[in-house]
């Protein structure tokens, strides 16, 4: 018997926001009947202000998962596109008054129909969320390595049974444990070097013209040759404080990924290098 | 509200005339039978008798052929390890591939030391092929151990036959028949089964004691290594009070398993026949053919299992689920896996599993309340508009 809280118990019984909007502005889909758990989430999007008018959702699986998803809707409802692109798994689990730690992953499912809904939005077809260098590691649920970094990385897991609680990665027969371990210690490696090197070097508070020219300089240097060698480019619009506009050329243009090349990519190198504060946005024509 | 318990392949509940039997162990005769003064020494007796109530059950020809033990796990095991050192130039065990954990994380130990191991296939039905079985057993084999009754499905197998087989080849073996001791009659005098595990819990005796039956000529090994207990076959002080609770819940079994297999198989069947007519893209997982009389095990397309068990609890029913997020890892059931139940049906798929102490008022109950819940949660998922009818 799982130890809910009340919210969880509350939003099962009367889950709110169930069914699905007719002619949506947005969907996301995630999950599958076979692995056990699935999310269809449709918006209501007012492309005026870019404000979700309403959301709704129809979910396969269990009690957790059916509250996360109406949790999701609750809470992103009246939330700007942009705003509702920084909901993450911890936030819905938050709002619930926690999960079960075996339960983490219907937050996750939530956080990720979120996105695949966004990525829609802004153009990028729905159900493509695979990358080509990805790599699958857990067969029985189809989890990617990114997917389980990403995991590591948000959550500050440190454990493989950690990693299995919020991904399901290695929940089936558990051949791939040994991976997931690897990817954790390659994880935590690289992250405690950062520390150190961090601690050596603190950066001191950059002048606009220097900021502007390190993030011109990042984008050359670690952004655009990965891109460039998919067949797509990136073009630096402008900057705004910390807001960094970009447009997405060749291959990067409608490519399933964008939203994952933007967010993962662009803004990681530009956090790494520049400044942790930056938010990276695309314009389109 | 007393709850709707169709729940009693996990558990049963304590017979009240168990309860009082036990009372005095507990209470005034707390003696070891081991002691040479009459206080303790005396309830040897005790013992003796619940021992001949189980044999009785079974009907075993001798009584000593019972070990006490503390549950259907601690059976399996001692079943396992003592034909494996009793038989130590032997390094082959066949079972299948739906046997309880207490069978098959023993046997996925052992072949991590070496041991080959032949998990048997089942078909949809969750039946064996036997011819699977004979061409499996060499020279090297030293256990061949199929469980009688199936705990999820209740689908039965026909150990007479895997028995006679097993007995032809010179083979030792074991049968769990937790599940089906008290629901189908025994006759070991007659059928050549080696080792049998049965616990109490599940007949109405409470948690914590079980038995091992060991035919005879069995070459033994004990399990639990200690003092002169059950004549130096499994050590440690005897859980007196619950042993004889065991014997009294043996006696009752054998009076009420006329009545599990004509009233509780109606009520079965009425539930099953009513969830099959009331509810579209239903199926019954495992043979009706060959199945104890008191367990439906039903998959409901398009629909997770904890969700309806909630659901049901709301309502005060106690079922189980082999899905997924109840079986508290993130596969289903290996048993509904092994059969091929279709994965749209294998997350919700429920077992119901009466007992004699079921009324037709709570089949009606569960019958009314039941396919509400499937509607609403069908309502929910984003496959349930291919649900329709």
């Amino acid at each position: 018997m799982w130890d809910y809280t009340d919210k969880v118990k509350e939003l099962f019984k009367n889950p709110l926001n169930v069914g699905e909007i007719e002619n949506p502005d947005a969907v996301g889909e995630v999950g599958s009947i076979i692995c056990g758990d699935a999310l269809r989430l449709t918006l209501r999007i007012d492309k005026k202000t870019q404000k979700i008018i309403d959301a709704k959702f129809k979910t396969f699986g269990c009690a957790s998962a059916i509250a996360s998803s109406s949790a999701l809707t609750e809470m992103i409802k009246g939330m700007t596109v942009d705003e509702a692109s920084k909901v993450t798994n911890q936030d819905i689990a938050n709002y619930l008054g926690g999960l079960p730690e075996e339960k983490m992953h219907c937050s996750v499912m939530g956080m990720e129909a979120l996105e695949v809904a966004i990525a829609n939005y802004r153009g990028a077809p729905p159900k493509k969320e695979m990358i080509g260098e990805e790599k699958i590691i857990c067969k029985c649920f189809s989890v990617t390595d990114k997917k389980i970094i990403r995991a590591i990385k948000e959550n500050n897991l440190r454990t493989v049974e950690e990693v299995t609680h919020f991904t399901k990665a290695g929940g089936g027969c558990g051949k791939c444990k040994p991976e997931i371990e690897k990817l954790l210690k390659e994880y935590w490696a690289k992250e405690s070097t950062k520390e150190v090197h961090f601690a050596e070097a603190p950066k001191k508070k950059l002048t606009n013209l220097e900021r502007i020219t390190l993030i011109r300089e990042t984008v050359e240097r670690e952004i655009r040759p990965s891109l460039k060698a998919d067949g797509g480019d990136i073009e630096l619009v402008d900057v705004d404080r910390n807001k960094v506009f970009v447009r997405l050329l060749g291959t990067c243009m409608g490519c399933p990924a964008g939203g994952f090349t933007l967010k993962e990519l662009v803004e990681n190198k530009l956090k790494e290098f520049v400044d942790q504060d930056i938010i990276v946005e695309e314009v389109k024509e | 509200m007393k709850p709707v318990y169709v729940d009693n392949n996990a558990t049963s509940a304590v017979a009240p005339e168990v309860f009082e039997a036990m009372r005095p162990f507990l209470t005034e005769e707390y003696g070891n039978p081991s002691s040479m003064h009459t206080f303790g020494g005396k309830i040897h007796r005790n013992i003796e008798s619940a021992r001949a109530a189980v044999a009785d059950l079974l009907g075993a020809n001798d009584p000593s052929e019972i070990i006490f033990t503390s549950c259907g796990t601690e059976s399996d095991n001692t079943a396992i390890f003592s034909t494996i050192r009793s038989n130590p130039e032997k390094k082959h065990i066949i079972t299948t591939k739906v046997e309880h954990p207490a069978i098959l994380n023993v046997c996925s130990f052992l072949e991590s030391v070496g041991f080959k191991i032949t998990y048997l296939d089942v078909d949809n039905t969750g039946m064996l092929d036997l011819n699977e079985l004979q061409s499996a057993i060499d020279h090297n084999t030293a256990l061949i151990t199929v469980m009688h009754a199936n705990n999820e499905t209740g689908v039965v197998f026909p150990i007479e036959e895997i028995a006679e087989i097993a007995r032809t080849r010179g083979v030792v073996f074991h049968t769990d028949a937790v599940q089906s001791v008290g629901k189908i009659p025994f006759a070991l005098n007659k059928l050549p089964v080696d080792l049998l595990s049965l616990s109490g819990h599940k007949l109405h005796a409470p948690k914590g004691v079980a038995a091992l039956f060991v035919r005879k000529g069995t070459k033994f090994s004990p399990y639990m290594i200690g003092g002169h207990q059950e004549h130096g076959r499994r050590g440690g002080t005897e859980n007196v009070a619950s042993i004889v609770g065991l014997g009294v819940a043996c006696q009752l079994a054998k009076k009420n398993i006329n009545d599990e297999n004509t009233r509780v198989r109606k009520l079965r069947d009425k539930l099953e026949e009513a969830i099959l007519k009331k509810i579209p893209n239903v199926r019954v997982n495992g043979t009706t053919e060959s199945r104890l009389p008191n367990t439906s095990n039903v998959g409901f397309e398009f629909i997770e299992g904890e969700s309806i068990l909630l659901k049901l609890d709301e309502k005060g029913i106690c079922a189980s689920s082999g899905s997924a997020c109840t079986s508290g890892s993130l596969m289903p059931s290996h048993v509904l896996r092994s059969m091929g139940v279709p994965f749209t049906y294998i997350q919700g798929s429920i077992r119901f599993s009466l007992s004699c102490y079921n009324t037709e008022e709570e089949i009606n109950y569960i019958i009314e309340n039941l396919p509400p819940i499937i509607e609403r949660l069908r309502l929910i998922s984003p496959y349930g508009k291919e649900g329709k009818k």
